[in-house]
């Protein structure tokens, strides 16, 4: 009986301590949520339609070179919704050759035959679904790594929602909201473009020599002449559609200056970017190439020799905007635009205030539920009491070695545990005071309240995990601190309540023979 | 010390002016709803709160014509409210529009308040927090809400007939859901926005509300198998009373701390302490006249199932005696 209540200090003990060490001092131990820390808190769209589009019209161009190649002549190639496309006028004698041709693509897309010679296709469903779920998984990897180079400390970025294209992003500490929202939605879609014509200052007049249309190969792209003046103009140029390289082809961009002392950026190209790059600037000595940054062209400067590995790109840029440039290019391209749909800041000094009024809560509450059980059960009270505060320090240091984090609902959840977490104990104790009132020994009562209590504790906390489980599930951020505090709570309540509190009973009534008990 | 000695109340007696009494309420609830709405807050409606804190706080009015200007109809949609404590010198607007959901518009609506407060000279400030919430997000938040509720509920209802049985799991359902509509009521009197932390307050009285209860159904199940030749009524009567004490000590120590947190809490936690105040109140009271009333009605009804007290739903369907029956289950429970 001894050596078995020696067992029992012994487990409490090392799990108490061992809890403790997790959240000594608090200050350092305890990691605090975004709406007490203060921060940036952001939820997006990924708008993964892009990306579909991208694979639509990308397949459309192939099968149009090729159509081309094959001496098809096709009326019409159109991209009619992101994951469809439609090729028209097939000529009837080139029918089968048509078919042949198009083989290629279907791989990916269904081929679907309507009248007069027109032919849609559509991108496969497994594919939609496989390119949907790439494009979130890439945008979060982007977005990752754009913040880890903007030096934030502890950021998050998650998948969320129920369509799963959502994404949660937490920047704990940042308070330049504008420049942290430009550099994680800059799309930083980077490619080079040779110049087939201009700058003009309409589109007419670019498409002048061309009889007003644009040629299938080439495309009308907006640039801003003398960034930076007081009247910058917007022209146009007329530039091959398939890039001579993109940002895929980046091996690094850092911030620079130019000849004149402007800021600019530096980039390197990989070995195969610098193979392709090489080749298209070799041929085209003394044209122009365009620097096109999400469908807008910075600069288009001369090519004055055959470039390989790396190259600037200049465009009238602030230092701050060279620097971001550089960052979101390193990062990669994002493959879909992004649209917000929430955003919260939290300012170091709200989050200051909550953690006072927290603090403060939680004493008051502390307080008066500790003095209504020393009132109401005196000596047996200190038992009780005994076993909310473990209960409390089990609590946090299990929070604190899973590494979550505490939020101000959590510390509601933390004030909750407190008031409902005494429960037990009242259960346990009340069932005790009946056992005496039935005249059972004192050892006999403390006996039975415990173990005929023990099954009711499991049902009251099983249904309270049940909700907490569902309220889990429901919430984001804040609200899953709460839910994490009621069952880490919850758990550690039964262990307190039984197992401590009951070993506390027995620890007394080893030492003496006792004839009642203050309860 | 004890609150009650040996109390014996009829509480199952009460049950029909339990009933009006809980009507009443949810009634008067419902058309406080029905003709004032239910407030909304930022989570579920959309719209742009932000919170500034001011050197010298001027007044709310100032405040108010110094931001209207920006929106239609001069701002009347335009909540101008002190937030936190006078020390804290913050006020804080709520504006339901949001900006364009594409691109960086969703902070628009938010730069139209500081630059109206900007150039209306009320005094320096600085913006300490802002929360923008576009349409979507409301949306799925208030299906995601709804679902966790009814999931809750069917959780626990599954979980009581499994452990208890069916009448007593519907027992408890009736009253959990007299208490989530008992605390709509008090949000929609005191006019507390629903909030996403008034929510987590709500999913928690579902699982607290039940507890209570569980605790005088583990007693009736107990008593059934020493007073199997009582009445019902009589059972759950003995029941509530005697864990009567109990019952009302752990709503009390509840209560201290929600109370504390409602005083002293702060403003984000105001209306989750609220919500739990009212909660706890009608999770203790509901579990005392509503859920036992409940069981006694249902099984009173169904006389051919009195016996099976302690027999699990499935096991109830066989023909057996009293007496084997009572030993099948015996293994459910240490006593």
């Amino acid at each position: 009986m001894i050596t078995d209540i020696r067992w029992r200090v012994l487990v409490i003990v090392i799990i108490v301590g061992a809890c403790l060490y997790a959240i000594i001092p608090p200050s350092q131990k305890i990691r605090l949520g975004l709406d007490l820390k203060g921060g940036v808190h952001l939820v997006l769209r990924v708008n993964t339609d892009d990306a579909l589009r991208l694979e639509t019209t990308t397949t459309s161009e192939q099968l149009r070179d090729q159509l081309d190649k094959a001496g098809i002549a096709v009326t019409g190639v159109s991209v009619l919704n992101p994951t469809q496309f439609q090729v028209a006028g097939v000529p009837p004698a080139q029918d089968s050759l048509f078919r042949q041709t198009a083989a290629g693509v279907e791989g990916t897309f269904n081929r679907e035959s309507g009248v007069g010679g027109t032919y849609t296709f559509t991108l496969k469903p497994n594919l939609v679904v496989q390119l949907r779920r790439e494009a979130v998984t890439q945008a979060r990897q982007t977005i990752e790594r754009r913040v880890n180079d903007l030096g934030v400390t502890e950021p998050l970025v998650a998948e969320q929602g129920s369509q799963g294209d959502q994404l949660l992003v937490q920047l704990p500490g940042v308070t330049d909201v504008p420049r942290a929202k430009e550099i994680i939605q800059s799309t930083a879609m980077l490619e080079l473009k040779l110049v087939e014509q201009g700058p003009a200052p309409t589109r007419e007049a670019l498409l002048q020599a061309s009889n007003g249309t644009v040629p299938p190969n080439l495309e009308v792209l907006p640039g801003v002449e003398s960034r930076g003046a007081e009247r910058p103009e917007t022209v146009y140029y007329l530039v091959r559609k398939v890039p001579a390289i993109t940002g895929r082809d980046l091996r690094n961009a850092r911030p620079s200056r130019d000849v004149n002392n402007a800021p600019d950026v530096d980039f390197t190209l990989t070995n195969e970017g610098a193979r392709k790059f090489g080749k298209a600037t070799g041929e085209n000595i003394g044209r122009y190439l365009a620097i096109v940054l999400d469908g807008q062209i910075r600069s288009a400067p001369r090519i004055d020799g055959r470039i390989t590995d790396q190259g600037q790109i200049t465009g009238g840029f602030s230092t701050q905007e060279a620097t971001d440039l550089a960052l979101v290019l390193r990062s990669g391209a994002l493959p879909a635009s992004l649209t917000y749909l929430e955003e919260r800041t939290i300012g170091p000094t709200l989050g200051a205030d909550s953690i006072r009024s927290g603090v403060m809560a939680s004493l008051v509450g502390l307080t008066l539920v500790v003095g209504f059980m020393l009132f109401y059960y005196r000596l047996s009270g200190i038992n009780a009491i005994v076993a909310l505060s473990f209960n409390l320090i089990i609590l946090l240091g299990a929070m604190s070695y899973i590494g979550a984090t505490m939020t101000l609902p959590g510390v509601a959840g933390f004030i909750l545990t407190m008031g409902m977490g005494v429960d037990s104990n009242v259960l346990i104790f009340e069932r005790i005071k009946e056992e005496l009132s039935a005249q059972r020994g004192v050892r006999a009562s403390i006996q039975a309240g415990f173990s005929r209590v023990f099954l009711t504790l499991l049902d009251t906390h099983s249904t309270s995990l049940i909700s907490a489980a569902f309220l889990f599930q429901f919430g984001t951020g804040p609200i899953r601190g709460f839910a994490t505090t009621l069952v880490f709570g919850l758990i550690s309540n039964l262990f307190t309540s039984t197992f401590v509190s009951k070993t506390i009973f027995e620890l007394v009534l080893s030492r003496r023979q006792v004839a009642g008990l203050s309860i | 010390m004890q609150i009650f000695k040996n109390p014996n109340y009829n509480f199952v007696g009460y049950r029909w002016h339990a009933l009006a009494l809980s009507w009443a309420v949810i009634l008067a609830g419902l058309l406080t709803v029905y003709f004032k709405g239910l407030p909304l807050g930022v989570e579920f409606s959309g719209g742009t709160i932000v919170v500034v804190q001011f050197d010298r706080v001027p007044g709310i009015d100032q405040v108010r014509s110094a931001v209207g200007g920006s929106f239609p109809g001069g701002g009347e949609n335009v909540v101008v409210q002190r937030y936190g404590g006078a020390e804290q010198r913050q006020i804080m607007i709520r504006v339901p529009e949001v900006g364009k959901e594409q691109g960086t518009g969703l902070s628009q609506v938010a730069d139209l308040v500081v630059r109206g407060l900007q150039g209306a000279k009320v005094g320096d400030f600085k913006v300490v927090g802002t929360e923008i919430v576009g349409p979507v997000v409301g949306r799925d938040l208030a299906q995601k809400g709804f679902w966790a509720t009814v999931l809750a509920l069917a959780g626990i209802l599954i979980y009581i007939a499994l452990r208890f049985q069916l009448s007593f799991a519907v027992g408890a359902i009736v009253a959990t859901i007299h208490d989530l509509l008992v605390m709509m009521a008090f949000l929609a009197f005191f006019r507390y926005d629903l909030s996403l932390n008034v929510v987590a307050a709500i999913l928690t009285i579902t699982g607290y509300s039940v507890n209570d209860t569980v605790v005088i159904f583990d007693r009736v199940r107990e008593n059934l198998r020493g007073m199997r030749r009582d009445n019902i009524t009589h059972i759950i009567n003995v029941a509530v009373n005697q864990t009567l004490g109990r019952t009302v000590i752990t709503a009390g120590t509840a209560l201290l701390s929600v109370v504390a947190l409602f005083l002293f809490g702060g403003e984000v936690l105001e209306g989750f302490a609220f919500t739990m105040i009212v909660g706890i109140i009608s999770g203790t009271y509901s579990t005392v006249f509503i859920a036992a009333a409940v069981v006694s009605f249902w099984r009173s009804k169904k006389p051919s199932r009195m016996t099976a007290a302690t027999t699990p739903p499935q096991a109830a369907k066989a023909p057996q005696t009293a007496r084997t029956r009572a030993k099948a289950t015996r293994g459910t429970r240490v006593s």
